[in-house]
């Protein structure tokens, strides 16, 4: 079997400790948490740290709770931890709808919010997931603290905000009343990483029209991870099937696909709109649901 | 570095590189080599054990990363009153062939068990879809699963006799 | 004669059925404790431990190799190239088709992947980290990757190492009658032609390949533990070539994780393992990644092929020809009977009764991984089987018959058989009909046509797919076939003990058939000694007979034959001890299951353990008749056998995204007499899901410059538990005539039938003529939206 090239290991016993030991080691260090992005990559020798943190036992970023109307994810949250979470399905189905296809459970039960969202592979799922949310990433230093936007987070394939001697501590995301979310992937079996895949979040106001919407796309080479040209053209409007269709007529054009084993470009481009309208199609209907409920709830 | 891994209950202790994974720490140090390995990009699943009490694949976690921590493998299934109900189940529906994905399906359907007795259909090929199997198809271990969830009791067929007997 | 049999329920709990019948597995106990005994489970004192450099370019001269820096590595015992092995006559090995592959490159390498050099070390950390070390200076040149441009001029040459070459052509080969069939297709009402790629994917099994080689210095002998398929032929192999001393060579197989056809064949790092135990003296360990499983063993298939079939107007089959470009990699090293270059291809006529037949096969070298013949190794068959079946289905697309109605009407008839079909081959027996009734009635098949009319109405795409195959396997009568001069008949060797138990040694090697099961009860059925009691020693070339060992479905029918026939010499041996036990002729003695008895007088018998005890004691024996209770045999085939069944598959297709859900899969299988039904179930539900892999995900791909593509589970899809559904099963009996038991094999046929039936099924469902194989999303999607090329 192939074995990673050798280094260094440091087990970190407070976020402080953490951050010292990044500090300390520069470049060269690599935070390790559930590990399924970065040890095959190192057993591979396409990655050669020369130190491991190993966040393993900061218990303290592992959390889920929500404070006023900001649902708030500690980045230590293990993939299980989200899909058992029934907060997490009750406010944001989006991620449910994820994590059931997100790699397989062995490695749910290690991999975490933060390490999917620092691995930042372009095809990764949450990194859409959270842009479609609009999430917010709370990153930590000696320094302080800074809360970043997702559409700032994610900068590129394998690139974050998070810079040398920062942490990525936890993922805000802001409860909106009826609201509804859900994502939709393709994939050539269960486990692979997405063909194509879409998420969307709306909120609704009292008329029943977009109030927020949100979409954030996964695989197709979409230039920022939220779709603004998307978001753009769904706020204000009242939802419907040609609204949709638009939707991911725009979806479509503004991705950038490559052609390689999963598919030729113009199959996921069309995946971009295809998804995008299923994505919305149920992100409404879940957002009408929780309006009824919560009329429903005011009535009795 | 030394480690320190409590193995099938009992703590064990080894003088490890950083590097060595936890699946051959357990084969190469502590011999225990029930626990296999297939692949080189955590895709296979064979080899699966629990870590505190969850499915794991040990290609994918450093023998140091799971110092402190409980593993039970293949050979800690089998207690003093017998074959686990999911290994009993794998003989009868015929659960294995080569053999070689084998102990990490059992230990997946031990946790899955451990966790809901009466899974569905779905639900056990839903905890088994991390874990490739390329002579069964599949079939016969979800009834193997099925059939340990209906036979709960442990020893409740004698293991040596049950060998060359009919189904 | 055929004889028919409707299922028969499962024996009560109580009952313990000796000889055939469902019998739980005497191998389960050790695997469920985790107690198997693989390759990589040898632990031996003082092991070293081996790793392969392999080439990253597809085709290049080799300038330089420096090992110096490795060889500097504290933990480094020894770095072995192919300029060491050049010096001891090693660098090149025979093949399995009478070509030569290289152990160790010496002058280029020729597929990315390939073996340059081997490091012996301490641990297995220090063989991986010294492997970095070895500086190879390569001049990269054009590599031939597109097999249909293999042939062209100016193309370059891949085996220059082979005096006077001047192409990459390997080989033509053809079967049938080509003036025949083509004067019945100038005459035909209808000719439908398509051309389909059987696309090149991996068996890989979850173990992958490796042995242990230790050459003990002092007494000279070799024992190679090894995952292999053929013991046997590997130890005559490496005497022949190694010049080792056949009696100083042990193989001996493991517990295998898997074979498929994948561990049939001797590799370089097995080869060069051996080299490594003896220039240190020390046992050397040698286990591939995955990487190097997928990139450097033996692949399969790859087989360009262009089908026509010519028919009336009303659908009767009349012939069908087939051309053939075989991609067999940078070596021939595909494992064939020798006269039998693409192997049993020209069972291309399947399971339909035509009027005339012919194929023509060119073989050709490309810079890719040497191979072909695996993953229901079956010699071809898995081709010949997809090729006939999708023409069908093509057939009855052009006159828009029902595909099983068209079948129906074309199948060969039970009076028929045997067959002589038109390209050689003697179908034992079979009766096709009722096996596919039977899949049709299982599946509801006219239930499932309606339904899927509603469906289309409405938009929505769901697909049935049939495929009616027949093998032909259990190679072979040795006159015919041998592979590398080594004829394919088997021994077998049986003893029984003074107390009445067993011990059946075989050349056979299983992978998780159960053949320590189910040979045991064959042993059960002819002596009637509990299969319990009835050891199966396989694997070790030291304790059992000379075989050719186990791949194209052949342990059954003739290793199974072979432990019959064994039986039966006991058993008549049994007779005649028996008879000077009772004081009676051995003509006054009839038979029951498990003891001689006095014609007429039942109480007067003895048991085959009174026997046995007697055999061995002090009883006076008739003249010429030696003491104990054993004999051997050899058994060469008279024929292949030709197990069959009827597949039906049913899907639904998102024409949205072009996602395939296999919703049910049914399969009615006939391999003759069945030993033990769990266990035939069992091979084929595994099959059955290689057939949904192959179809829709498995390929092993490369890009222009012949950069493997799939070198992990990562880009090698294999199917998961989701990906397969409840597997529907039937079977029918129409016992081989020409075996002792009419056994027929069942190792192979679920993946050699069930790829058609999917790809029958997809294609059903979303309109389309042909489209090839693996059916992902995207190329589903493009052949519903104007056309998807084969994949390269």
């Amino acid at each position: 079997m192939q074995v990673p090239a050798p280094f260094e290991y440091q087990r970190a016993r407070s976020v402080d400790d953490a951050l010292a030991l990044l500090e300390r080691y520069g470049e060269e260090a690599r935070v390790v948490a559930g590990g399924h992005s970065l040890l095959p990559m190192m057993k591979l020798r396409l990655a050669r740290p020369e130190y491991l943190v190993d966040i393993n036992d900061l218990r303290e970023l592992d959390y889920l709770r929500l404070e006023g109307s900001q649902l708030r994810i500690g980045a230590l949250t293990r993939h299980r931890s989200l899909l058992e979470s029934d907060l997490v399905g009750r406010l944001f189905p989006i991620f449910h709808d994820a994590e059931r296809v997100i790699a397989d459970p062995p490695v749910r039960n290690r991999g975490t919010i933060g390490g999917s969202l620092c691995q930042a592979d372009p095809s990764e799922d949450l990194s859409a997931v959270c842009a479609a949310v609009r999430a917010q990433a709370v990153i930590r230093s000696g320094g302080g603290t800074r809360i970043v936007p997702m559409s700032e987070f994610y900068k590129g394939p394998y690139e974050t905000e998070v810079g040398p001697g920062e942490m990525l501590v936890e993922v805000r995301i802001p409860v909106l009343p009826n609201s509804g979310s859900a994502y939709q992937k393709v994939e050539r079996k269960a486990g692979d990483w997405a063909v194509a895949a879409a998420g969307a979040a709306v909120a609704l106001d009292r008329a029943g029209r977009i109030a927020e919407a949100g979409v954030g796309l996964a695989a197709v080479g979409a230039e920022a991870v939220n779709a603004h040209q998307v978001e753009d053209a769904l706020r204000g409007n009242e939802p419907s099937e040609e609204l949709y269709a638009e939707a991911g007529r725009l979806a479509s054009e503004s991705c950038n696909p490559v052609t390689d084993g999963r598919g030729i470009a113009a199959y996921k481009r069309h995946l971009a709109g295809e998804l995008t309208v299923r994505a919305l199609r149920q992100a409404v209907a879940r957002a009408q649901q929780a309006a009824r409920s919560a009329t429903d709830g005011r009535e009795a | 570095m030394r480690v320190t891994i409590t193995v099938n209950g009992e703590e064990r202790v080894g003088e490890v590189e950083a590097r060595h994974l936890l699946v051959r720490f357990l084969r190469d140090d502590l011999g225990l080599t029930g626990t296999h390995w297939g692949c080189d990009t955590s895709n296979c699943g064979t080899c699966v054990v629990l870590l505190d009490g969850e499915p794991v694949k040990s290609c994918t976690v450093l023998a140091a990363m799971a110092s402190g921590h409980a593993v039970r493998t293949v050979e800690g299934l089998e207690g003093a009153a017998g074959l686990d109900p999911v290994q009993q189940g794998f003989i009868e529906e015929h659960g294995l062939q080569c053999g070689f994905c084998t102990p990490g399906m059992m230990l997946t359907a031990r946790a899955l068990l451990d966790k809901n007795p009466d899974p569905s259909e779905q639900e056990i090929r839903e905890a088994i879809s991390g874990q490739l199997c390329r002579c069964t198809g599949y079939l016969n271990i979800v009834r193997a699963v099925r059939w340990a969830a209906e036979h709960p009791a442990v020893g409740a067929v004698d293991a040596n006799v049950t060998a060359g007997s009919t189904p | 004669m055929t004889a028919v049999e409707e299922t028969v329920p499962a024996p009560a709990p109580e009952e313990r059925p000796i000889g055939f019948g469902r019998l739980k597995r005497k191998e389960d106990p050790r695997f469920v404790r985790g107690k198997g005994h693989y390759v990589d489970d040898v632990q031996l004192p003082g092991m070293l431990h081996g790793a392969v450099l392999r080439s990253p370019y597809a085709h290049a001269r080799i300038l330089s190799i420096d090992t110096t820096a490795a060889q500097a590595h504290p933990k480094v015992k020894a770095v072995i190239t192919g300029a060491t092995l050049e010096g001891l006559g090693l660098a090149w090995m025979p093949t399995l088709s009478m070509d030569t592959q290289a152990v160790l490159a010496t002058d280029k390498v020729r597929f990315q992947g390939q073996e340059v050099a081997f490091v012996v070390a301490e641990d297995h950390y220090a063989a991986r980290d010294a492997v970095e070390l070895i500086d190879v200076e390569y001049e990269p040149l054009p590599p031939v990757i597109d097999a249909r441009r293999a042939l062209d001029p100016d193309t370059p040459v891949i085996r220059d190492d082979q005096e006077g070459r001047t192409d990459n052509h390997i080989f033509d080969w053809e079967a049938g009658d080509k003036a025949a069939t083509d004067a019945v297709f100038a005459g035909a009402d209808v000719v439908v032609s398509q051309e389909m790629l059987y696309p090149r994917v991996h068996p890989a099994p979850l173990e992958t390949c490796g042995c242990v080689a230790w050459m003990e210095p002092i007494d000279g002998k070799l024992t190679l533990w090894c995952t292999t398929q053929a013991p046997h032929a590997h130890r005559t192999l490496y005497a022949l070539v190694a010049g080792l001393p056949e009696h100083k060579i042990r193989v001996i197989a493991a517990d295998i994780g898997g074979g498929f056809g994948n561990k049939v064949g001797i590799y370089p790092g097995y080869v060069c393992a051996v080299v490594g135990s003896i220039v240190t003296g020390k046992p050397v360990k040698w286990v591939e990644d995955r990487s190097e499983n997928l990139m450097s063993t033996s692949f399969a298939r790859d087989y360009h092929m262009r089908g026509e079939i010519a028919a009336t107007a009303d659908g009767r089959i009349l012939a069908v020809r087939v051309k053939v470009l075989a991609d067999h990699g940078a070596f021939n090293s595909t494992a064939q009977p020798t006269k039998y270059p693409a192997g049993f291809f020209h069972i291309f006529t399947g399971s339909y009764d035509l009027e005339a037949a012919h194929c023509e096969v060119t073989g050709v070298y490309t810079n890719k991984a040497p191979g072909g013949v695996a993953y229901a190794c079956s010699f071809r068959v898995t081709e010949a089987v997809y090729l006939i079946e999708r023409m069908v289905d093509c057939l009855a697309a052009e006159l828009g018959a029902d595909p099983a109605e068209l079948r129906m009407k074309n199948l060969i008839r039970p009076e028929q058989f045997p067959y002589q079909n038109k390209t050689g081959w003697e179908y034992d027996s079979g009766d096709y009909p009722t096996c596919l009734r039977k899949a049709m009635d299982i599946a509801g098949y006219e239930e499932l046509r309606r339904e899927q009319a509603e469906k289309r109405a409405r938009g929505e795409l769901m697909g049935i797919g049939l495929s009616f195959f027949t093998e032909t396997v259990g190679a072979g009568p040795r006159k015919h076939m041998d592979i590398l001069g080594l004829g394919m008949a088997d021994g077998c060797e049986l003893r029984v003990h003074p107390t009445g138990k067993a011990v059946v040694r075989i050349s056979v090697q299983t992978q998780g058939q159960g053949h320590e099961t189910t040979f045991a009860q064959i042993i059960a059925e002819e002596l009637g000694i509990p299969p319990e009691d009835v050891d199966v020693v396989h694997g070790d070339t030291d304790q059992t007979p000379f075989g050719l060992g186990t791949y194209g479905s052949r342990s059954t029918p003739v290793s199974g034959a072979a432990a019959a026939v064994v039986a039966r010499k006991v058993r008549d041996k049994a007779r005649i001890i028996a008879g000077a036990m009772l004081e009676v002729s051995p003509e006054d003695l009839e038979w029951e299951k498990g003891r001689w008895f006095v014609k007429g007088d039942p109480g007067m018998g003895k048991t085959i353990q009174e026997i046995a005890l007697a055999a061995h004691g002090s009883l006076e024996l008739p003249e010429g008749v030696e003491g104990h209770l054993e004999a051997t045999t050899v058994y060469n085939p008279p024929n292949l056998t030709y197990p069959f069944g009827a597949y039906i598959c049913v899907v639904d297709v998102d024409p949205g995204t072009g996602v395939v859900k296999v919703r049910r899969f049914i399969a009615v299988d006939d391999c003759g007499t069945r030993i033990n039904p769990m266990i035939i179930e069992g091979q084929v539900h595994g099959g059955l899901a290689d057939g949904v892999g192959m179809a829709l995900m498995e390929l092993i791909s490369f890009d222009e410059d012949g950069n493997c593509l799939s070198g992990s589970f990562m880009d090698y899809l294999l199917p998961s538990a989701l990906e397969v559904p409840a597997w529907e099963l039937g079977h029918t009996v129409t016992p081989s005539p020409h075996h002792p038991i009419g056994a027929k094999g069942i190792g192979e046929s679920a993946t050699v039938g069930s790829p058609p039936a999917v790809v029958n099924a997809v294609l059903d469902a979303i309109g389309v003529r042909h489209a090839d194989m693996p059916l992902t999303p995207g190329r589903v999607w493009q052949a519903m939206h104007g056309g998807v090329e084969a994949p390269q």
